[in-house]
């Protein structure tokens, strides 16, 4: 289970960067770094799972004393709770980026675009 | 040709890598030490039921302060640009939107392009929405120790309200005021909780600074409701300046 979900990441972050490298528009690259970004938290949250365990949350069915035995780990999904929402902050500024490359240049083509080309 | 051939061998190459680190991965059949005291020590020491709050709010609180600050940075950039790319868009004359009167709805000039009025079925919607969608995201980040949630999923709610209000009318402008103050009041009362746990409990963002009460209630686990309550309000704050500063960019 937590193999599919670990292969489904690593793909998701392929798929992401194919996407990066491959467009010409600037849009379209923020969007294959979302995917790429939904794939690295895929990975992780796949890392931190164990067979047969459960969600880190105490409660009747997980009595605090055998928590160790029971939760899966929960140090990587606090990380990608990080992540997810670091990820949202840098795709709000690519787009604002975004809207101001178009507002120079009248468009998203990044080839139009080319201050830093050498 | 060639270029799309030097992708294929580099994207070959990095998932030739990762094909390795999944072929040797090999599950962790307990939890590791890190892990395991949090997960001993974190019903005793904080109270709190949930284990990932504990750690991102108390155990690495510290972590939690930065990664605000990093969202208050990216909202104020995102805040800068855009103000910076509509001034010089005003004086240019190449945009006519600069209707930024504060706090209150102002209508579309008439020489711009005209949006057809929402229809009432938004419009009823969004006003039977919107404060289900307020409640929701407060209750997210208040029982933040005790269910799956918090500050930062219950703040991202409270913004998808602030969306609503943006899709149910485009030419709808808020005042910046009121996000800034709520963001400003959030942050450095998180602070100043944090310093409290300083001088009355064991470190900075200590959360037993109030008693932790009983195991499994609201008002428990100390100050860990407290912060994920501001921790709430600030990122609402943030996504919504961030979402209205891009919404102003619209040309009506």
């Amino acid at each position: 289970m937590a193999l599919i979900a670990m292969i489904t990441g690593f793909l998701l972050i392929l798929i992401g960067l194919y996407g990066a490298l491959s467009n010409r528009n600037i849009l379209r690259m923020i969007v294959a770094f979302s995917v790429a970004n939904t794939g690295v938290n895929m990975v992780l949250v796949a890392v931190g799972y164990m067979k047969g365990r459960t969600a880190p949350i105490l409660d009747e069915a997980v009595p605090a004393a055998e928590a160790a035995a029971r939760i899966i780990d929960p140090v990587p999904q606090a990380l990608v709770l990080t992540a997810i929402v670091i990820g949202v902050g840098v795709t709000a500024l690519m787009l604002a980026y975004a809207y101001k490359l178009y507002q120079k240049k009248g468009s998203l083509d990044i080839s139009e675009h080319t201050e830093l080309k050498w | 040709m060639i270029k799309r051939l030097t992708l294929l061998l580099l994207l070959a190459g990095i998932g030739s890598l990762f094909a390795g680190l999944v072929m040797t991965y090999v599950p962790d059949e307990t939890l590791n030490l890190t892990a395991s005291y949090y997960a001993e020590r974190t019903a005793e020491d904080l109270g709190a039921a949930n284990i990932v709050t504990a750690i991102i709010v108390t155990y690495r609180g510290l972590d939690t302060l930065g990664e605000v600050t990093v969202l208050f940075l990216t909202a104020a950039i995102v805040g800068l640009v855009l103000s910076q790319s509509r001034g010089r868009s005003q004086s240019t004359g190449r945009t006519q939107d600069n209707m930024a009167s504060e706090d209150e709805l102002t209508p579309p000039p008439t020489t711009q392009r005209q949006l057809p009025p929402p229809g009432e079925l938004l419009t009823t919607g969004t006003r039977l929405l919107l404060p289900l969608i307020l409640l929701f995201g407060a209750y997210v980040f208040s029982h933040g120790h005790l269910t799956p949630g918090g500050g930062f999923q219950g703040g991202a709610i409270l913004a998808s309200a602030m969306l609503l209000l943006l899709l149910s009318n485009p030419a709808r402008r808020f005042g910046h005021r009121l996000i800034t103050l709520v963001e400003s009041t959030a942050g450095i009362s998180f602070v100043f909780i944090g310093i409290l746990g300083i001088l009355l409990a064991g470190g900075f963002l200590d959360n037993r600074i109030l008693p932790t009460g009983t195991f499994g209630e609201l008002f428990s686990a100390g100050a860990i409701p407290l912060i994920y309550t501001l921790v709430g309000l600030k990122v609402g704050a943030e996504f919504s300046s961030m979402l209205v500063s891009l919404s102003e960019t619209e040309e009506l």
